[in-house]
């Protein structure tokens, strides 16, 4: 009865070959889409935006990166957190306007010019001014992507569980480099990074008197077109190329995919994304950060989950999988603590228990995600009520 | 009447599920699990009872009753933001998120919210500087103090003479444990010590690297700042390298019963800083036992009654009670609001008078806070563990910490907030 192709002619190739075919869907995607932009800014609570919806979307974003190099491109990351934290880093390096210096003295040591192999005495080469939130975002993402090109370049030789080792020795190592490199956070005595205030349009976006509305539809449009570039891209030739290194990469060298621009596209256009919802995560969700307690290993671990209960391959699938993940956890929590008033560390308990218990019962009934459970249902949809 | 059943139930269900608006709501930021639970739990319980019992032997502060809402954080900035999201709007009078982190995290968002931040002993240190944050206190001691009362306390032990000697410093490599480091490198200039940081990652498991090298450079004192299960760890393995005890100091947050107990003997002698009174000798605690856990309305467990960090907790709720009853006093009201509460704080005075009509003498030190200083006098004590009376003992009066050097660091990192934060430091 739902999602039927009958009656629903294409006239030209661009109509065949949209996202959604078919019409029913198209209709329920804009309706979707119109929702979110229209309708929740109106009934929007400081709450919903900054413990629910905000989160929400910055995981989308990274959970879609992180599909586009485990997902589509079949190479298992463990350093989503790291590649988040350098998009922060880099984010609020340009904020707070980025500043290189070069050295003047260089005692017992070589000088050279940037480095010193002594003790170095410093001064400032330049500042840059301080960039707009979007800017800033963006050059965050671009930081990342760069990384994520040069900790990439282990996949040419190593494959599986080897890579993901190799990934994970990223994740460390970026920790420690900004723990460590006091440049990093501006010299600040306590390591901790805070996001000054910063607009957008004359929107406040960052800052703690940012309101509500303008920070939610700031996430979403970058969510919207983040997720809209993706989808298109894997239906293109970058996409293929990258399904068919996935699939089997020495048939994929035989039928003349370049295994060095596809591994290496995918981790840096996966980093830009991972990238920019690092630098969403510090700027606009949480203001202040400190990298082991907000980039650390269980950060990398909780992205792999997303796509691993939403579904690899899947872009629909990254938006399940990070709402299953950011928005059950409060959901429960408001239920216990606030519907029923248990007391709250038996309710935390228990939230481990059932989200444990609701991947585990997910995984044996769909092994393939949410993502392959909203597509046995469509079909299931479509026969609906007669089912044969 | 079936329809008029229906209605009641929705009605009462309405009216028990909105605010009742006749309270002071203090809400606590509690961790009951992951691993810091251990240090969570009893400053939580602490807290808790401490309203509980003004509720049910006073009628709560000025006749208006208490609520505490407790929301678990797990020492988790993102549950942080959630759980003062969640909570502000509930009429909220003061926030004490017992978290450097996430005390970093609120203190731009309570600013401008207007509800004050009370953070004891932990958080953003130059937050002393009244002129600079307006909504945040962190009376009676910050963790400036705390480095100078370790290295004041070497000093006496020496006879006041230390250059050349080498201190070590454990921390927990966050924003709370490098927090002290500016200090100790200003401190050892002054001194001539030397000065030697070494840093343990979350959550502290894994010490052995650090403790090797402890054994290797053998430093006359090591101080640490740890917390959760980092403490225990550090013990263990200072026990196991036969450390002097003596020589190692804590902070007052690695001096809990939960840190030393699971070393057993080889904690004997293991000093730390404590800003408050330790065990349940003070009359306040038979009033507990009658009118909190015989009446079988204990906070959690109800085991953690006149441990150190329950102490803490009861303490933070002294002062949060002490403040509210001095707003109300100024304000001439008794439902007073956020702002009135930050009033209150600005102008608390706790006295020996008062804290022994409160059953609690000899507590804490005498202490106020004014508009230029939210930070109290800075004063501490130095606490140390008997292993076979299973008791921490003070071993030292509450004495001064070297403000001099301390003053001007706060200064200096309270403007260059201000400065990054386009705020006017207001005139006082």
């Amino acid at each position: 009865m739902f999602y039927r192709e009958a009656g629903d002619f294409k006239t030209s190739y661009a109509s065949d070959g949209q996202t959604f075919p078919i019409l029913f869907d198209r209709w329920r995607y804009y309706i979707v889409v119109g929702f979110a932009f229209v309708v929740v800014p109106l009934f929007l609570t400081e709450y919903l935006a900054s413990a629910v919806l905000i989160p929400f979307l910055i995981w989308s974003i990274i959970a879609i990166g992180l599909n586009i190099l485990t997902g589509y491109c079949g190479q298992v990351s463990l350093g989503t957190g790291g590649f988040m934290a350098v998009g922060a880093y880099a984010c609020y390096k340009f904020m707070t306007g980025l500043d290189v210096w070069y050295v003047t003295q260089c005692a017992g040591g070589t000088n050279l010019f940037l480095l010193c192999t002594g003790d170095a005495t410093y001064e400032l080469l330049f500042r840059l001014p301080a960039f707009n939130i979007l800017l800033s975002v963006l050059m965050g993402g671009l930081t990342t992507a760069a990384v994520g090109l040069l900790f990439g370049l282990p996949s040419l030789r190593i494959k599986g569980f080897y890579l993901a080792v190799a990934t994970l020795a990223a994740q460390f190592f970026l920790i420690w480099l900004f723990n460590k490199w006091s440049w990093s956070y501006n010299f600040s005595a306590s390591g901790q990074i805070n996001a000054p205030t910063r607009s957008f349009l004359g929107f406040e976006i960052s800052g703690p008197t940012a309101d509500a509305v303008p920070k939610y539809l700031f996430c979403l449009v970058i969510a919207f077109v983040l997720a809209w570039f993706a989808r298109n891209l894997t239906r293109g030739r970058l996409g293929r190329s990258w399904m068919a290194i996935r699939d089997m990469d020495i048939a994929a060298e035989i039928i003349g995919v370049n295994p060095l621009t596809a591994k290496l596209s995918a981790f840096a256009i996966s980093s830009f994304f991972v990238g920019v919802g690092g630098a969403l995560f510090f700027s606009v969700y949480l203001g202040a950060v400190e990298v082991g307690e907000a980039f650390g290993i269980n950060k990398s671990f909780l992205a792999l989950f997303m796509i691993i209960i939403g579904g690899l391959g899947s872009i629909f699938g990254s938006f399940a999988g990070a709402a299953f993940i950011v928005l059950m956890p409060v959901l429960l929590k408001n239920i216990m603590v606030g519907g029923l008033g248990w007391p709250t560390d038996i309710a935390a308990h228990f939230e481990f228990i059932i989200l444990g218990g609701l991947i585990i019962f997910f995984l044996i009934v769909e092994p393939h995600g949410l993502a392959a459970l909203w597509r046995t249902i469509k079909e299931k949809l479509r026969l609906w009520p007669f089912p044969h | 009447m079936k329809f008029k059943t229906l209605a009641t139930a929705t009605l009462t269900t309405v009216l028990a599920a909105s605010p009742v608006l006749a309270d002071l709501v203090f809400p606590s930021l509690s961790y009951r699990t992951g691993p810091y639970a251990a240090g969570g739990i009893p400053f939580a319980d602490g807290y808790a009872d401490y309203f509980t019992l003004l509720n049910e032997r006073d009628g709560g502060i000025g006749g208006v009753a208490t609520r505490v809402i407790e929301c678990e954080t797990a020492y988790n900035t993102e549950k942080g933001v959630e759980c003062y999201e969640s909570t502000k709007g509930e009429g909220s009078l003061v926030y004490q998120p017992l978290s450097t982190g996430i005390t970093y995290q609120l203190i731009p968002k309570a600013s401008a919210d207007g509800i004050p931040l009370h953070t004891m002993g932990y958080g953003r240190t130059s937050a002393a500087n009244g002129k600079v944050f307006e909504w945040v206190f962190n009376y009676p001691a910050n963790y400036w103090n705390g480095a100078s009362h370790a290295i004041n306390h070497i000093l006496d032990i020496n006879g006041g003479d230390i250059s050349g000697k080498k201190v070590a410093l454990v921390y927990h490599n966050s924003a709370y444990g490098k927090e002290p480091i500016r200090t100790l490198e200003e401190l050892s200039a002054k001194h001539g010590f030397d000065f030697m940081p070494i840093a343990v990652d979350h959550p502290g498991q894994e010490q052995k690297s650090q403790w090797l090298q402890i054994r290797r450079e053998r430093p006359d004192y090591t101080l640490m700042w740890g917390w959760g299960v980092m403490n225990q760890v550090a013990i263990q393995e200072a026990a196991n390298i036969r450390y002097p005890m003596e020589n190692f100091i804590g902070v007052w947050w690695s001096g809990s019963e939960n840190d030393v107990l699971p070393a057993g003997e080889g904690a004997d002698g293991y000093k730390s800083l404590n800003m408050h009174n330790v065990g349940s000798d003070f009359p306040i605690f038979d009033d507990i036992q009658q009118y909190v856990v015989d009446a079988g309305k204990a906070a959690g467990a109800g085991d953690q009654i006149g441990s150190v960090l329950y102490n803490r907790g009861l303490y933070a709720a002294m002062l949060a009670a002490e403040a509210a009853r001095k707003a109300q006093e100024i304000h001439g009201v008794e439902e007073i609001t956020a702002a009135m509460m930050r009033d209150g704080m600005e102008t608390l005075e706790i006295t020996e008078a008062r804290m022994a009509e409160l059953g609690m003498p000899n507590f804490g030190p005498e202490f106020s806070v004014s508009c230029e200083n939210h930070g109290g006098p800075g004063l501490g004590a130095v606490q140390q563990w008997d292993a076979t009376a299973k008791t921490w003992e003070l071993i030292s009066d509450f004495k001064q910490s070297d403000i001099e050097v301390i003053n001007a660091l706060i200064e200096e990192d309270s403007q260059a907030y201000a400065a990054e934060n386009g705020i006017t430091p207001r005139d006082c």
